[in-house]
């Protein structure tokens, strides 16, 4: 057998498989970096009054209690719901109005609608608005300006809107550019463009986002009642846990919110398979 | 004729999407005590309150290293966290992969656990491990882990399934073992797209985290709860500043990493 | 005795249809087999059965002295190592190398730690470098795959079946999606390795003039059985008559095998 000129050596004379290509180094470094971060994570953690053993026992009773003997018994079964209702309200209210808001913000945004300074100022703001938690949004409009619910849709909103505006702005941008050229030629304004346009071809991606958002919503809806003391059925949780310690009301709650959902997930599921051809990816 | 009716058809859709739309907003109005225009005409108020009030002083600035630290704590947190679950959900996304999975059973199971941790919101589990944790970095980072695998778990099953299996068809061929192929041929190839789940799962859980110290008392959601419960809103405000340039920071890096591998 | 002996195989996917009916024949070593037919003759399974990627239902498949269908699932592994296999798609990693697609081959001698680990022996990775100066690709060696044009591909898996020193080599349509000057450089590298190597090959193929030109031996497959099995030349004579429109009873079923 003869030696290549393609071979590469290693120093020790041994023949390298490594291509050398950037991707495989940058995955390398990446995977390196975060395993040497989470051994420092755990070097670093602040283990006051741990048990583990006990801990994990106890939390395995805890469960055991929670799963398998969930009851209410500081309310009532139609309070439960009524608390439902209200969890689910706030992240309807939330999406909805995000949805409004994010259609117009996405025409700002979209790249083939919009001036380039336009569409780069939206796309900024939002990265802001995103990088702040919900809960601290909503903490803050809260003493901003002593809102009830509305402190927390608003806070729910801030992030939808940053969600979907990406997301309806993408839509945007995928129809196609002879649509557009078309009205364009025959003397259509901008607003007939997005009228006949643009909104026909994507308004079923912009409804299953938005239910997808709405499904997000459920979830943190449930956190505000509990971190940020927006109501519903969040808020029972926190004060079955965190007030009565009442393993089996806590149970009985996770149940009913497990509930919702997976029926949320399942229709969200049934609305990616069928309205996105290729997989999106949020 | 034809046309005309499937355009009042059309037409009558649109009307009903809308009632629909409306009847469930009021509803929700109703039920939350919502009032919009309350809502809008405050809003002006509270801008100017948070400009005024949500100010970073020098004397909040003497706070800075200790919050600092606890945003690093928080962080680490959130890495660790989604980083272990990566391990479990490697497994059981190869697991509950449709196109290599071993068996039916199995990956029932695999699905049915990813489903469980995704769908209890990582509040619950902060507060159900709370309850016997206690209030330490420990209770948070497995509130986040037990989050992450589910959603991992998901996103690598897709991953996986949407992955070419050509190549996993030769290796059988050639008499390699499953492992063998699933460590050389499907990971491989699954690799990048892997990856960047787990990069959006850090930014996620970073945010998490806040939320998750806020209930469990750990990270920089402590101090921001401390700050905020004491009304020292310089305090607040440069909690605040700081998780967004951490957050902002994390997505750069991390849409950097995208670019070059994906 | 020949190197393998197909007895009287059955495979069916359904209770209602066949795809392969009571076929038998033999190759020996060092032969060159193409085996023709429309689409959906059951060429593929039948090639798959060989190597049991599916399992088999009537009848034997006899490989150098082992009959196939009576493995465990570590015998199994061994006997595939003595067969390599070549795929219409090529059927590489993309995003990995083209010396470690080549390399993949080698795992059916790999414990399951070696292969993850990647252990390979200077030997191996000697022998994977001389197979792709041979196909002509070594300049590629550490490119990855999806970045090589169809033929560059196909020539890899050439070279991963190689690297099993496997008995027999089975191509199943390997020209397919290839352009014909891409056909010819596969086709002759496939050639070489019978007459070269001593290795012999099966090919699935559709193209008739191909297998005339390469192979020793044609077996026409239809609907499942085997409706010709003779030595190349003889499929020209009869090929001949089809061209000239004369009408003999074996005539019509190769043209009907053809005109799919």
């Amino acid at each position: 057998m003869q030696a290549t000129t393609y071979m590469k050596r290693r120093r020790d004379g041994r023949i390298s498989l490594n291509s050398g290509n950037q991707v495989q180094h940058v995955m390398q470094m990446t995977i390196l970096i975060l395993t040497i971060l989470t051994i420092v994570a755990f070097l670093f953690f602040d283990y006051t009054g741990l048990n583990f053993k006990k801990a994990l026992v106890e939390t395995a009773h805890n469960l055991q209690a929670m799963f398998l003997e969930p009851a209410l018994s500081h309310f009532s079964w139609s309070e439960a719901f009524y608390q439902v209702g209200i969890t689910l309200g706030l992240a309807f209210l939330a999406t909805i109005l995000g949805a409004i808001i994010s259609f117009f913000l996405a025409l700002a945004a979209a790249a083939n609608l919009s001036k380039e300074w336009l569409s780069k100022t939206v796309r900024i703001v939002l990265a802001f608005v995103r990088a702040v938690p919900t809960v601290l949004w909503v903490l803050i409009f809260a003493i901003a300006a002593g809102l009830g619910s509305e402190a927390a849709v608003l806070g729910m909103l801030l992030h939808s809107i940053a969600y979907l505006v990406k997301a309806f702005s993408e839509a945007f941008e995928e129809v196609d550019k002879g649509i557009i050229e078309a009205l364009r030629a025959t003397g259509a304004s901008w607003w007939h463009i997005v009228v006949h346009a643009i909104l026909p071809s994507t308004f079923t991606y912009l409804t299953s986002w938005t239910f997808l958002r709405f499904e997000i919503n459920f979830g943190v809806a449930v956190a505000m009642g509990a971190a940020a003391g927006a109501g519903g059925i969040g808020f029972e949780l926190f004060m079955a846990s965190g007030f009565y310690f009442d393993l089996r009301e806590v149970g009985m709650i996770t149940y009913m919110i497990l509930l919702i959902a997976i029926i949320l997930e399942v229709m969200s599921t049934f609305l990616k398979n069928h309205y996105f051809p290729e997989t999106v990816k949020n | 004729m034809n046309e005309n009716l499937v355009r009042i058809k059309r037409k009558n859709q649109t009307v009903i999407f809308i009632v629909v739309l409306t009847v469930f907003t009021y509803l929700s109005s109703v039920i939350t005590d919502f009032n919009i225009l309350h809502g809008i005409a405050t809003l002006p108020e509270a801008i100017v309150w948070i400009f005024s009030n949500l100010v970073i002083t020098e004397e909040s600035l003497e706070r800075l290293p200790t919050i600092v630290e606890k945003l690093i704590e928080t962080i680490l947190m959130s890495i660790a966290a989604t980083t272990t679950a990566t391990i479990f959900s490697l497994i059981l996304g190869v697991m509950g992969s449709k196109t290599i999975g071993t068996s039916k059973a199995l990956g029932v199971f695999a699905r049915f656990v990813a489903s469980l941790s995704r769908n209890i919101p990582v509040v619950a589990w902060a507060l159900i491990l709370l309850l016997s944790f206690g209030q330490n970095s420990l209770t948070g980072y497995l509130a986040l882990f037990v989050g992450s695998v589910g959603f991992l778990t998901r996103s690598f099953i897709e991953v996986i399934d949407e992955a070419s299996q050509s190549a996993v068809v030769a290796l059988r061929a050639t008499g390699a073992t499953y492992v063998q192929i699933i460590g050389k041929a499907v990971i491989p190839e699954c690799l990048p797209q892997m990856i960047s789940w787990v990069l959006f799962m850090i930014e996620t859980n970073i945010r998490n985290a806040t939320l998750v110290g806020i209930l469990t008392g750990t990270g920089i959601g402590y101090s921001f709860d401390l700050y905020y419960k004491t009304m020292n809103y310089p305090g607040v405000a440069l909690v605040t500043i700081s998780i967004v340039l951490a957050v902002i920071l994390i997505e750069l890096l991390s849409n950097h990493v995208r670019k070059v591998i994906l | 005795m020949p190197l393998l002996t197909v007895e009287q195989l059955g495979k069916s996917y359904n209770t209602h249809t066949k795809v392969l009916r009571n076929v038998n024949f033999e190759v020996e070593a060092g032969e060159f087999v193409s085996i023709i037919g429309p689409s959906g003759a059951g060429k593929s399974t039948l090639l798959r059965c060989i190597n049991r990627m599916v399992d088999i239902d009537e009848g034997a498949v006899i490989f150098n002295g082992a009959d196939v269908g009576m493995l465990n699932k570590k015998e199994l592994r061994t006997l595939r190592t003595d067969i390599g296999m070549v795929f219409q798609h090529y059927n590489l990693v993309p995003r990995l190398s083209v010396i470690e697609n080549v390399l993949h081959g080698r795992f059916g001698y790999k414990t399951t730690l070696q292969g993850i680990m990647g252990r390979f022996t200077e030997a191996e990775k000697e022998r994977a470098f001389y197979l792709l100066e041979k196909l002509g690709i070594a300049e590629h060696a550490y490119k990855r795959c999806n970045q090589l044009s169809g033929g560059q591909q196909q020539r890899v898996g050439i070279a991963r079946a190689l690297i099993q020193e496997p008995k027999i080599v089975l191509c199943d349509e390997p020209i397919a999606s290839l352009d014909p000057k891409a056909s010819t450089i596969i086709m002759d590298h496939l050639k070489s390795i019978t007459v070269e190597l001593g290795i012999t090959c099966i090919v699935n193929l559709h193209q008739v003039e191909v297998a005339r030109d390469y192979s020793d031996r044609i077996i026409g497959l239809r609907e499942g059985q085997v409706v010709f099995d003779e030595m190349s030349y003889r499929l020209t004579e009869q090929r001949t008559d089809i061209l000239y429109g004369t009408k003999s009873k074996p005539v019509t079923q190769v043209r009907e095998l053809l005109t799919v």
